[in-house]
């Protein structure tokens, strides 16, 4: 493959950002992912698919540098990662969002916005009380960068709402926003569509394609909803019980028979 | 520049600058803060993009199709239109393609200055039938970046290429050559019935009405009002653009649709207008969260709200209220009217009004018990609004008041009400029929709506649309707006369609308003997975048929329509709505669209049937359709005894 190329609709895809070498991942005796090889290039919309149980959370969990895979090697912009913990892998621009929502209920939508921007703060705990100088600049600042990402996601008239009190789509929706405000290289979204209607998947799809044409961010995605999938993304990987079994555009993905074959079955001889 | 030199809506803003250069002109709220630009300010930003139009090949009488929410960067576009000689035409942002499609089309639009990517994807699905429209301008760029930019520029960049092209003198030149029976702007009307019409208004119509209804109120500089409804609609242009450059008063614009209400109260307008829907709306949740309070704030809104029924109207009009009321009004003011009306935004409001349709008495009485001058106004674009308006001190519910300076008014023998004013519009765009059919040679206009003068006051009542008003089988007189106000006033009834002319006995489908009932439902444990099943709960069904018999003895009570009482009637399985064509985009009933549709529901209730299956297609707003089905209840309800006229 090309180092960089420009896709149809005009975007243009980088080098390699994110490239998982021989992963495999172990849970005592069960192997969650085995041997799997993939890249993720700057500027593309990653996708992996697969059904229940096929390591795809894991997966995303690895590349967070949540789970430490027992082979193989994580690299990142070009150097091998070490194994890191959490905040360091966020300190690298990697930000992600949760199947099940994890946000802070009791506080509103803008302190958990907030919160994604703590990578980019520098003052102490002491000064910030103190509230002077370095310490209110910087959070002017910062709440300017957080009310860019309200107004891109169109969630201002929620800002000073207790996240407890939203919807389950609107909160999905706060839970992009408090990623994109830590201003990620690579955006990771654990099936940001689940349990959506069509009305929200179509708005969540939408923001999605325009996070990425608009901060260049590079997205990874888990998702189930195969229209969804295909329609955004530009390249697919599938898994099936931890192995990877189909890597490729939606295209060539779609006509591969071993996906067929885990996602619509097939007949035991 | 004297008073007789402001001919156009430029040399009005060129008057701004130069008394007020320095006051707020527009303020909106954007990233969480409100950025204001000063009237020095907002006349360059309206020179560039001006300017701007003009590197792009726009030229006088062109023109210019606007559409988006309430934001000053769209209102300085119609400015910007007006300053080189074009004319607006402000659409309706959330109607659908084709309905855009038609007006694009119509008005022969060849440039169209757009909020967003929503709208620029909407006129690109219709671009192929749009022969002349050949440059978009679009304000906020987000996700448009892949897109084509051939006849494409972002408003940023167009004023960009005006500032550099220098044309100051230009459009001064092309400002000054517009003269006062010039084209102003161009509104298309809703319509109740049939295609849309563009109604044109001229600089003398706009200007003569903004200073008449001006001086009406009193309205001056310093006035704060919030820019909410549709820019397309012709009481917007009036009071942000046609009012506000006369008085130089200064027009916010809300962060989102979604926000108006917080923006509102952030703001506190002074001079304030909003649809009885909104009055409507607001008195509903404030009456379910006061369902929800403890037992002593309930107590106390309930005791100083009965004190303020009694007098507070009477305050408001300045009449003789005994000193023990004064003082109670006063403690009911400090605990609960003022931080009520503080909680809706309205403290500060010193001339409301409302419009478009009739509101409720208790509704008006609420509002005006707190001490908010709200008033009635009945007008229409042909008028550039106002027809008639209620002075201050002459406020009452059921009339529309006296006429506005300068309109002269007559009753026809049918009872049609037609008007002769300043604001008197100058044609339908392409549709001399239309325009001679509604204006006669002399200048009189037909309203479309029947109504009497009141003897003594001379204040104007509205019926109902003369051609809505009907006679049953029996030659009485059918009238279903009156019935339907009778309903809606109810707050767990949104909406109300009566049929009956031409029949028997009349009928009625009814709309639950989802907030009321939904709320209801909740504090009394009744489960419901949608719209359609709540509709159809028994005690949903039973309350509604208690409001119905309730209505029927009021009707009763009118010797002259007594015969509009609901005999059977249904509670409809969808809201009404404008996406489906059941309603105007400005909440109209379309009483035809309604009959066709729901043609196997009314026959049912002219049957013998205690209930009816139907299937019906709904559109989804992004234009999909889809289909429900439901089986409706047929309800009978109790028809009082007519008082018999003496």
């Amino acid at each position: 493959m090309k180092d960089s190329y420009i896709t149809p609709d005009g975007r243009t895809i980088g080098g390699v950002l994110m490239d998982m070498r021989g992963i495999t991942l172990r849970f005592g005796g069960v192997e969650a992912i085995k041997n799997i090889s993939f890249d993720i290039r700057e500027g593309e919309i990653r996708a992996i698919i697969g059904p229940n149980g096929a390591g795809k959370s894991s997966m995303l969990n690895v590349i967070s540098g949540f789970y430490h895979p027992q082979d193989g090697e994580v690299w990142f912009r070009g150097a091998k990662r070490p194994t890191m913990r959490p905040y360091d892998v966020a300190r690298q621009g990697i930000a992600r969002t949760f199947q099940n929502i994890a946000l802070f209920e009791g506080m509103s939508v803008l302190d958990n916005i907030m919160c994604g921007r703590l990578t980019h703060m520098k003052t102490g705990i002491f000064s910030q009380a103190i509230w002077h100088g370095a310490a209110q600049r910087e959070e002017v600042e910062n709440r300017e960068a957080v009310e860019r990402i309200i107004d891109f996601l169109e969630i201002q008239a929620i800002r000073k709402t207790p996240v407890g009190r939203l919807p389950y789509g609107l909160k999905k929706r706060v839970e992009l926003a408090r990623a994109l405000a830590a201003e990620p290289k690579l955006l990771l979204l654990d099936e940001p569509m689940a349990g959506m209607n069509v009305e929200e998947k179509e708005d969540m799809s939408r923001f999605i394609l325009d996070v990425n044409d608009e901060f260049g961010t590079t997205i990874a995605l888990i998702e189930h909803d195969m229209g969804v999938v295909m329609d955004l993304s530009d390249r697919v990987v599938v898994m099936d019980y931890g192995r990877k079994i189909g890597d490729g555009t939606p295209d060539e993905v779609r006509g591969n028979q071993e996906v067929i074959d885990a996602y619509l079955g097939v007949a035991h001889d | 520049m004297t008073a007789d030199q402001l001919h156009s809506i430029p040399a009005l803003l060129a008057r701004n600058v130069a008394s007020f250069g320095d006051k707020p002109a527009y303020r909106e709220k954007e990233f969480g803060i409100w950025q204001s630009w000063t009237w020095t300010q907002a006349a360059a930003e309206i020179d560039a993009l001006a300017a701007g139009l003009l590197t792009l090949g726009a030229v006088p009488d062109d023109h210019i199709a606007i559409v988006g929410r309430n934001r000053p960067a769209l209102y300085w576009a119609m400015v910007a239109a007006q300053r080189i000689g074009c004319v607006p035409v402000p659409m309706y942002s959330d109607a659908a393609a084709e309905e855009m499609a038609y007006a694009l089309d119509h008005c022969g639009a060849r440039f169209a200055v757009v909020s967003d990517q929503e709208q620029v994807d909407k006129i690109a699905d219709i671009r192929e039938g749009l022969t002349e429209l050949e440059h978009i301008i679009y304000l906020d760029g987000r996700g448009l970046r892949k897109y084509d930019h051939g006849a494409m520029t972002s408003y940023g960049d167009v004023q960009a290429a005006g500032r550099a092209a220098e044309l100051s003198v230009r459009l001064d030149e092309l400002s000054a050559a517009r003269g006062y029976d010039d084209t102003c702007v161009m509104l298309y009307t809703s319509g109740t019935t049939g295609r849309p019409k563009g109604v044109v208004l001229s600089n003398r119509n706009v200007i003569e009405t903004s200073k008449n209804s001006s001086d009406f109120d009193g309205l001056r500089v310093g006035e704060e009002v919030l820019a909410y409804l549709p820019m397309a609609w012709v009481g917007d242009f009036i009071f942000s653009i046609g009012q506000s450059m006369w008085t130089g008063f200064c027009v916010n614009c809300p962060e989102s649709e979604a926000t108006m209400m917080t923006d509102l109260r952030e703001i506190g307008p002074t001079y304030y207008f909003a649809p009885p829907r909104v009055f409507e709306t607001q008195l509903t949740q404030v009456m379910i969260r006061m369902e929800d309070a403890g037992r002593v704030k309930k107590w106390l809104f309930d005791h100083f709200m009965a004190v303020a029924h009694r007098v507070g109207p009477d305050l408001l009009d300045g009449k003789p209220v005994g000193g023990l009321y004064r003082l109670r009004y006063a403690l009911g003011n400090l605990f609960v009217f003022g931080p009520l009306k503080n909680t809706l935004g309205l403290s500060r409001v010193r001339v409301g009004y409302t419009a478009g349709e009739a509101i409720g008495p208790e509704i008006f009485d609420f509002y005006r018990s707190l001490g908010i001058n709200l008033k009635q106004l009945y007008g229409q674009t042909e008028a550039t609004v106002f027809i008639t308006q209620q002075p201050d001190g002459e406020v009452r519910s059921d009339t529309v008041g006296v006429p506005s300076p300068g309109v002269e008014l007559k009753i026809a023998e049918n009872g049609e009400v037609f008007y002769r004013s300043p604001g008197t519009f100058m044609s339908y765009y392409k549709n001399p029929e239309s325009t001679a059919s509604t204006k006669d040679t002399e200048g009189w206009v037909a309203t479309g709506d029947a109504g009497f003068i009141e003897e003594g006051s001379g204040h104007l009542r509205i019926i109902d649309r003369a051609k809505d008003v009907g006679q049953m089988v029996d030659g009485r007189l059918f009238a279903p707006k009156y019935v339907e106000n009778k309903l809606k006033f109810y707050p767990n009834i949104l909406e109300a369609v009566v049929f009956g002319a031409g029949r028997e006995y009349c009928t009625a489908f009814i709309n639950i308003d989802l907030t009321a009932v939904g709320n209801w439902a909740e504090r009394n444990n009744i489960a419901y997975s949608s719209y359609q099943e709540l509709s159809q709960h028994p005690q949903v069904l039973g309350q509604i048929e208690a409001h119905v018999s309730e209505v029927n003895t009021s009707v009763a009570s009118d010797p002259m329509l007594a015969g509009c009482q609901i005999h059977r009637f249904l509670v409809l399985h969808k809201e009404l709505d404008a996406d489906d064509g059941e309603m105007t985009r400005t909440r109209k009933v379309r009483r035809a669209v309604i009959a066709d549709k729901f043609s196997d529901l009314i026959a049912a209730l002219y049957s013998d049937a205690t209930d009816v299956y139907t299937e019906t297609e709904v559109t989804y707003e992004d234009g999909r359709k889809g289909q429900i089905t439901a089986t409706l209840d047929l309800r009978d309800a109790v028809v009082a005894a007519e008082q018999v006229a003496a």
